[in-house]
């Protein structure tokens, strides 16, 4: 049966809660109303109050009880609302659950799932995309799934997996994006990036609604006679280093592609991983395409100007294209 | 509330030990042979012994850094902390952490941060996680007075009191936060005031009386287990050394520690114990032996135990390694 991303995290999350009684969910407006994007819907009714909390609206202090509920074996899911909330917690996510591993052995087994991205017109505080945030703290795991079989299968590995992981899920491909997946149990093991398409000329290294735009470009770009190998990096730190080197030997030009702001984050580390590692195998120089360094603006020229778009990769594939 | 005399000279070993290990620390930190700063409970001994002694074995605590006291009561011993102090890979965290960090949570000693209360909304964590699964379980979590005044102090009360969860928090209310006075921290008179606004009981006591500190632990520990939910104790006492021991506190006023000296925790005790005939002179004396020899015993330990190799270092971020 064909299903959306949505409905893909919500059936990872009821189905391990019914795998293993530690799994619980806690939040605001998760429980009797079903998530702000209805992503828990029904589960307190199947669950209880005790396995699907709504919580004050306090992200600091119910990071910080998971934190405390996974120390004594626990298996907490927590839901930002939307991601731009995670702020609130980054001190217990960097200070307490990143660090209680490698500080006193302390496993810590949470999943912060994190609704981000924008197009949707949400402006500065319901659209951002923070994982480079994270992306510089060790002991953290962050995912960032881009269909519903990665959503559902990266989720169930978060949930299993004993470190603090931060689940980044795209709003805008919510219902947008659909799929057939297994009915059986499986998981997508945290740091496997896939190709996505195979192609022979230009990388494109990407993640989670980026994706798709990559895919539509690739479509265009085949009619010009340059061929796309796409990316999905899925796992974003730590990232799967084998799998950029691989496609990057093979087609010796990159394009980086991710919706965050240009400086700092993932675009910068994986170019700087490629230069280190597979420079002589480069064409080209290394290219980023990204949002620019500012604030997610709200007005719908503004957002469309700032989000990237499939022509701004259709240009920059043609540039390296000449190389 | 009865205290048995075996558990009164619990109370007092306890102090003697916390008293002795600290000196010794803090005059190996003189002598420059202890890593890093070091953080004592210096005239605090009674809060930290008090509330770890009245908890049962299975309980948990979320400690702060002036609980040295609370880590030798759950177990852990002088010869591994003494260890973490000179950063050897016999220490509590291998020469991972920082020599106050004294952890293990197999004897139900949560590691903290040292942003200061952090580890309350941990806390009610630990306590949500008992209540779950319906286990008779507590759990002490400790801060001072100046990690009050931070937004994880209030989430964490706020929450516990409105999931009802078997936690109790302690204030070591000893007057400063590294400089900064109590009355700069906040315009109430006392701290417990702030647990009024969240629905929690709370009780204010004499943090220098290791007695009191006790019953009122396990007063709030008792409630907690009948599933009436969080307490809040502040313990008033006294820093009697700087915010560390490099630190000269010369913003403290010369005769607030004329006053607290007095009221040291561990002559206390002995008072109590002699003038009400609990026990007499020669077994305090006994006891006072005992902790130097287990002292003595920890440095030499501490010593001949080997440092972690340098590549060590890189071991151990994850858990599951990818």
């Amino acid at each position: 049966m064909e299903i959306t991303y949505l409905d893909a995290i919500k059936q990872a999350l009821d189905e391990e809660m019914t795998r293993d009684r530690n799994v619980f969910l806690m939040g605001e407006d998760i429980g009797y109303y079903g998530g702000a994007f209805r992503a828990t819907e029904g589960l307190y009714e199947k669950y209880g109050q005790w396995r699907v909390i709504d919580t004050p609206l306090s992200e600091s202090g119910f990071t910080g009880a998971a934190i405390g509920a996974a120390l004594m074996g626990m298996r907490p899911v927590v839901e930002m609302q939307f991601a731009d909330f995670i702020s609130c917690a980054f001190d217990q996510i960097v200070s307490v659950a990143a660090k209680n591993f490698y500080r006193w052995g302390g496993k810590t087994p949470i999943v912060i799932r994190a609704p981000f991205g924008g197009n949707i017109h949400g402006a500065a505080y319901h659209s951002q995309c923070p994982e480079g945030w994270f992306f510089n703290v060790p002991g953290l795991k962050i995912v960032a799934p881009s269909n519903p079989y990665d959503a559902k299968g990266l989720l169930k590995a978060s949930i299993r997996d004993d470190d603090p992981v931060i689940y980044f899920e795209h709003k805008y491909l919510y219902r947008r994006i659909k799929d057939t997946i297994p009915e059986d149990d499986y998981i997508v093991p945290i740091g496997k990036s896939k190709v996505i398409k195979e192609g022979e000329d230009i990388s494109i290294i990407t993640y989670s609604a980026m994706v798709h735009i990559a895919i539509e470009a690739a479509h265009i770009l085949e009619d010009e006679g340059i061929s796309l190998e796409i990316i999905d990096l899925r796992t974003l730190l730590p990232v799967d280093k084998k799998g950029i080197y691989e496609s990057v030997k093979k087609t010796s030009k990159v394009i980086i592609l991710y919706e965050a702001p240009r400086t700092g984050g993932v675009g910068a580390e994986v170019a700087a991983l490629i230069s280190e590692e597979v420079f002589e195998y480069l064409d080209a120089p290394v290219v980023r395409i990204s949002a620019p360094d500012t604030p997610v603006p709200y007005s719908p020229p503004l957002e469309e100007f700032y989000i990237p778009k499939v022509d701004d990769i259709v240009k920059a594939a043609r540039r390296l294209a000449a190389y | 509330m009865d205290i048995e005399k075996e558990d009164l000279l619990r109370l007092y070993y306890f102090l003697k030990l916390t008293r002795g290990l600290e000196d010794r620390i803090t005059a190996m930190y003189r002598q420059g042979r202890i890593l890093g700063g070091v953080w004592t409970s210096n005239g605090m001994e009674a809060i930290s012994v008090g509330y770890a002694c009245a908890l049962e074995k299975n309980d948990i605590i979320a400690p702060y850094f002036r609980d040295m006291g609370a880590f030798l009561v759950k177990g852990i011993t002088p010869r591994r902390i003494m260890a973490q102090y000179l950063g050897k890979k016999t220490g509590v965290t291998g020469g991972n952490e920082g020599n106050v960090h004294v952890v293990d949570i197999n004897l139900g000693v949560l590691g903290y941060p040292s942003h200061l209360a952090d580890n309350y909304p941990v806390a009610v964590g630990v306590a949500l996680s008992f209540k779950i699964r319906g286990e008779q379980r507590v759990v002490a979590a400790c801060t001072g007075d100046g990690g009050t005044s931070r937004g994880d102090f209030h989430e964490a009360l706020n929450m516990a009191s409105v999931w009802k969860v078997p936690v109790v928090f302690f204030c070591n209310n000893n007057q400063y936060a590294y400089s900064t006075p109590v009355k700069l921290q906040m315009a109430i008179k006392n701290v417990a005031e702030r647990a009024l606004a969240y629905a929690i009981p709370s009780e204010i006591v004499d943090g220098n009386d290791v007695v009191a500190v006790y019953q009122a632990a396990r007063n709030a520990y008792e409630r907690a287990r009948l599933g009436e939910g969080p307490s809040f104790i502040e313990c008033k006492t006294m820093r009697m050394h700087g915010h560390s021991e490099h630190d000269a506190a010369k913003y403290v006023p010369r005769e607030l520690i004329d006053e607290w000296k007095k009221k040291d925790p561990v002559i206390n005790m002995e008072s109590h114990l002699i003038s009400n005939n609990i026990a007499k002179e020669e077994k305090l004396k006994e006891i006072g032996e005992q902790v130097v020899k287990e002292i003595e015993d920890a440095v030499e330990f501490a010593e001949q135990s080997p440092l972690p190799e340098g590549k060590e270092a890189i071991e151990g971020v994850y858990a599951t390694p990818v």
